[in-house]
């Protein structure tokens, strides 16, 4: 891996516009895919792609935020920030991957969720706590891998996983740079600062134990070596899948528990008295 | 023995309490909603609320409990429980230093077991003048444990939000608070518990997204600002001005996303009828 790189460029490769996106990785990675479309409440959000699909010949259920390439897709999919639509048919995909025991793997691409009125009206946070809350005790294998940026609540939404893997240029965080420094500093402008303060790249986030593996680009970022960088995700994928498939669906809502319950207590914190 | 140290724990609530219910200001304060005077001392003892129209001024947590609580029964857990800084933010340390100084906190959240109209249970209250009650990893854990021992002792668990979001020093690991907040009520719920949800003035971001969202029955404050996004970035998203009342308590009320508008006055009654409902669980077997 070559680390040579500024947090605040790596951000820059992390939203190239012509890295691969969900429709690459489904096209790359699976086979037979079937787009399932609607939350069952009263919507369908185009932000976020999902269905079922075979994976080495097995079937998975397969979620992920979707931004689309053209300015004209970029606008069907509000450039990938899903309302709490998106997030609740992620739940429903989910649930179902449950019931027919499919594994689910979700692929997190997204600058956040949508923060517009109508999100707001129809409980864009409810939709996002449900998710978080949900995904805690799924019973069958979680993965999920940030391919291009995650950011916020929004990106986590569908990342309470058994295995969080990241690209090695991508970018996870509690908010986009620039609204970090907006709302700490009052000032946009200071985004580079706030990228060297975040820990947003996989390699500080592995050492903080927020993610699980990094998946090794080729040189310069994914979208130089699309191939290449498909082959990389699919060794990832299935080594972690294979490791997954040995615990039965107890022990892995046990395990991702646990996983999450240890973010953020670290020793040096203890109780005094 | 045992009502002499009720007596002590309700003495030290009320004078945590009182710390807490200062407003500061002259004699005379402004509403900021109707912008007419009050006589400090009648809003101080009328509950921080308005007496001309109502408004519900933010309260410290220790003076929240001591509203809440029946008297003596209040025993605070992890006491010192207090914020690390994991991500050695410039300049956080002294941010920590003057909030706790400001509030006499040690973090955002104060957790505690005691009982309500006599029915035990874990109560936990987010104090907004600590950093803007935001979500740290302390926060986070404080909350947490809080739901796994209502969860082992079998007790009812309140919670009252009152926060702006994650705490940005902390970065993701503030972030991850949700899902380790969000999983351990999964859990909790899963025991057949109840889980009521209180949300005051402000609720949004991160909180509003986890724990706050999840209650069995979620109440909220008269005019409490509840939402994911908050205004502001919501106006400049869409570049439109946002429609009067939008997020606030009634609002989210007519949308589906408290069960009732409970003004303060009346909470502590509230909390006591629906812990009375649930106390004997369902009859169907």
């Amino acid at each position: 891996m070559h680390n040579s790189l500024t947090a605040a460029e790596q951000v820059n490769i992390a939203r190239h516009p012509q890295r691969p996106n969900i429709s690459d990785y489904i096209g790359a990675l699976f086979t037979d895919f079937f787009e399932q479309k609607g939350d069952r409440l009263c919507g369908e959000d185009a932000a976020i792609l999902g269905g079922v699909a075979l994976y080495h010949s097995r079937p998975v259920t397969v979620i992920g935020t979707r931004k689309g390439k053209t300015l004209e897709e970029n606008l069907k999919c509000n450039f990938g920030m899903p309302n709490p639509e998106g997030y609740r048919k992620a739940l429903r995909l989910m649930k179902q991957a449950e019931k027919f025991r499919r594994p689910v793997f979700t692929f997190i691409d997204t600058s956040g969720a949508y923060p517009g009125l109508e999100a707001e009206a129809r409980g864009q946070g409810e939709a996002i706590a449900r998710n978080l809350m949900e995904m805690s005790g799924l019973t069958v294998p979680v993965i999920a891998v940030i391919t291009g940026e995650g950011n916020s609540g929004g990106a986590l939404a569908l990342a309470v996983a058994d295995r969080v893997l990241m690209l090695e240029n991508a970018v996870y965080a509690i908010l986009s740079p620039e609204g970090f420094a907006s709302i700490l500093w009052k000032d946009a402008q200071r985004r580079d600062e706030a990228c060297g303060l975040m820990k947003l790249t996989a390699p500080d986030l592995l050492e903080l134990g927020v993610i699980d593996d990094v998946i090794p680009e080729p040189e310069g970022g994914a979208h130089l070596a699309p191939a290449v960088a498909m082959r990389q995700v699919d060794r990832c994928l299935a080594r972690h899948l294979a490791e997954l498939d040995k615990e039965s669906g107890k022990a892995l809502a046990a395990a991702r528990y646990q996983k999450f319950r240890r973010l953020g207590a670290p020793a040096s914190q203890k109780e005094e008295g | 023995m045992n009502s002499i140290f009720a007596k002590r724990r309700a003495r030290l609530l009320a004078m945590k309490a009182m710390r807490d219910n200062y407003i500061p200001g002259d004699r005379l304060i402004t509403c900021p909603k109707c912008g007419q005077e009050s006589e400090r001392r009648l809003v101080a003892q009328g509950l921080s609320v308005c007496p001309k129209c109502g408004y519900h001024w933010p309260i410290g947590a220790y003076y929240r409990l001591s509203t809440i609580l029946d008297p003596g029964s209040f025993r605070e857990l992890h006491p010192r429980l207090s914020a690390g800084d994991p991500l050695r933010f410039p300049g956080y340390q002294e941010k920590l230093d003057a909030a706790r100084r400001k509030t006499g906190l040690t973090e955002a959240v104060v957790t505690a077991t005691g009982t309500i109209g006599g029915s035990r249970c874990v109560v936990g209250v987010l104090d907004s003048r600590f950093l803007m009650g935001s979500m740290s990893t302390t926060v986070g854990e404080k909350i947490t444990l809080a739901i796994e021992l209502a969860a082992k002792s079998r007790l009812p668990l309140i919670l009252f939000a009152a926060s702006g979001g994650a705490r940005m020093q902390e970065g993701i690991l503030s972030l991850m608070q949700m899902a380790k907040t969000s999983a351990a009520l999964a859990r909790f719920s899963d025991k057949g518990l109840l889980y009521i949800s209180v949300l005051t003035d402000p609720t949004t971001g991160g909180v509003t997204a986890s724990f706050a969202s999840l209650g069995d029955i979620i109440l909220a404050e008269p005019g409490a600002l509840i939402g994911f996004a908050g205004p502001r970035v919501i106006q400049q998203t869409i570049g439109e001005t946002l429609p009067e009342g939008f997020q606030q308590a009634e609002y989210q009320e007519a949308h589906g996303f408290v069960d009732a508008v409970v003004p303060r006055e009346k909470l502590r009654e509230t909390l006591c009828q629906l812990l009375r409902l649930h106390e004997k669980g369902g009859t169907h077997a």
